[in-house]
């Protein structure tokens, strides 16, 4: 896509400002969930309200692929019973929402973020540590 | 709104370091995957499909123990027991063998969840955060952080080899070198560690081998039960005392394997029901030590449900990527990490004669010519001083 190859250039033309790392919120267990905590370093930048949805879908999107469901059961138990050998053939439940969440970020990106000199990083990218978001340096003022 | 500088930039504008017009100027390039610069001690195979640990410990041994009793069982056993039991037998023993056997496999071969290490930036994020006050030592204290889950304090371990503080349940396998999400156990039999991700097929593993290693044992006992009872040339073999080799070789590996591994399914079962882990369970993480009364913070309270997360939740990706194609700075950097100091040698590279590569990335041989280069130039310059002089 030319939006993502842009994306990209920006990632490599542009002068990084600075990295800012949204951590993991282990308060409901094990479970992918990030802090909504807005940093400070975005302040300038974008508002509280627009990181905190972005934030707040990410989390949904992640509960959703981890959810203990029907549908889980029966992947499960049906795996189980071909001896695990369905996860050669078929993509998972896991991976299905992890491309939802993929399309999600690039969406973000190209109509919110990219727009405000920011660019966010897939958190598989960084082993669902962390999402990364990077502050390009503000040309308009340097000019 | 400010006015950023931020328009849709054409991509065909400027090649940049990493764009496919500069990787042609350099030449044809193998492709590298991620799996071929993995810093963990682990081994690759099928072009990074398969990973294993660096030990294959006592693998070889499991293989050769299922294979062989069940070998024996098959070519001896079942023709004697289809004839006066059931045609069932070989059956019921073959499901069980393959089931065994995929699972041993996919334990062994696939990514127990292994966690990968930490970027650069986010190392130095988190050492700015933790060490502000610029701590000059070289290992400083182990660093710790609590966080509230479910309403019980856990402590977070920061990793120092993978520069990062470990999620909860996750450990720092030393014979691998990688952290683990949800660190069952190493497994020498399997050859891997036991975590997230292959937890049920080990779990599937020890129960269908405790009920193969069951069934054998029975059907063995059965036909020697059998025999016995029946007429003298019932011991239709060539030889007595082969047949008494095998019959007690299956039944002596069948009879401490039915213990231990029923054994160590129950234990299993057991952890799996409190959504535990062996690591836990051997630390004590829950059993209230200090005195106060410290319960599973990851316990469903509920038997069935902690069994459905345990063995029937979603299976989680392999966070690691092994085949993904290595980014060329990545590639470079990886290549020139220890030419970064040599900027002042250029002029002396090129004299010797170095291939035109880039400025920054040269061969060690290249490097260790141009070293010597200059040492003898130097050497050369300072006699010329002391001649004139």
């Amino acid at each position: 896509m030319a939006e993502t190859h842009s994306l990209q250039d920006l990632r490599q033309q542009a002068a990084v400002a600075a990295k800012v790392f949204i951590q993991r919120d282990y308060t409901n267990g094990t479970l992918c969930q990030f802090q909504t905590k807005f940093p400070s370093e975005l302040e300038t930048r974008i508002d509280k309200q627009q990181f905190e949805e972005t934030v707040r879908t990410l989390n949904n999107l992640y509960a959703e692929a981890e959810k203990l469901g029907s549908q889980s059961y029966i992947e499960g138990c049906l795996a189980c019973l071909t001896a695990y050998t369905i996860f050669l053939c078929m993509e998972t439940h896991y991976e299905k929402v992890l491309k939802k969440i993929a399309k999600y970020i690039q969406e973000q990106n190209d109509k919110v973020y990219a727009p405000r000199g920011l660019l966010l990083t897939d958190p598989i990218e960084r082993g669902l540590r962390v999402i990364e978001i990077t502050i390009f340096e503000d040309r308009s003022l340097t000019q | 709104m400010k006015n950023c500088d931020y328009q849709q930039i054409d991509p065909k504008v400027v090649p940049t370091y990493a764009s496919p017009s500069h990787i042609g100027t350099r030449g044809p390039r193998r492709v590298r995957r991620k799996w071929e610069v993995f810093p963990g001690k682990n081994r690759f195979y099928c072009g990074g499909r398969i990973m294993m640990a660096q030990q294959s410990g006592v693998l070889p041994l499991t293989l050769g123990l299922i294979l062989v009793t069940t070998g024996l069982f098959f070519i001896f056993d079942c023709p004697f027991l289809v004839k006066h039991l059931s045609s069932c037998v070989p059956v019921i023993g073959a499901v069980l063998f393959v089931f065994v056997f995929i699972t041993l496999l996919q334990t062994s071969f696939s990514d127990p969840g292994i966690l990968p290490r930490a970027t650069l930036e986010e190392a130095a994020n988190v050492e700015r955060q933790i060490d502000s006050s610029g701590n000059s030592s070289y290992r400083p204290p182990p660093r710790t952080k609590e966080v509230l889950i479910n309403q019980q304090m856990v402590k977070l371990k920061y990793c120092f080899t993978c520069k990062m503080f470990r999620p909860p349940r996750t450990s720092h396998c030393s014979l691998c070198d990688n952290c683990v999400e949800r660190f069952d156990h190493h497994c020498p039999w399997v050859g891997n560690c036991v975590g997230k991700r292959n937890y049920r097929f080990f779990y599937t593993f020890i129960v269908s081998l405790s009920f193969l290693t069951s069934f054998i044992f029975g059907c063995v006992s059965t036909h020697l039960a059998m025999s016995t009872t029946q007429q003298k040339h019932s011991f239709s073999y060539p030889h007595a005392s082969f047949l008494w080799f095998r019959v007690m070789f299956e039944l002596v590996i069948c009879f401490f394997s039915v213990w231990s591994i029923l054994g160590l399914s129950g234990f299993h079962t057991y952890l799996v029901a409190s959504n535990m882990t062996t690591n836990e369970d051997i630390k004590g993480s829950w059993s209230g030590k200090s005195g106060d009364v410290a319960t599973n913070p990851f316990s469903h309270r509920n038997v069935f449900v902690n069994c459905c997360s345990v063995l029937c939740a979603p299976l989680p990706p392999s966070l690691i990527d092994r085949r993904g194609i290595l980014p060329v700075e990545e590639e470079s950097a990886q290549m020139c990490h220890a030419d970064i100091q040599l900027p002042a040698n250029k002029n002396q590279r090129n004299m010797v004669g170095a291939p035109a590569h880039h400025p920054l990335c040269l061969k060690p041989h290249s490097k260790l010519k141009a070293e010597l280069a200059a040492a003898a130039s130097a050497c050369l310059s300072v006699v010329k001083v002391w001649l004139s002089g």
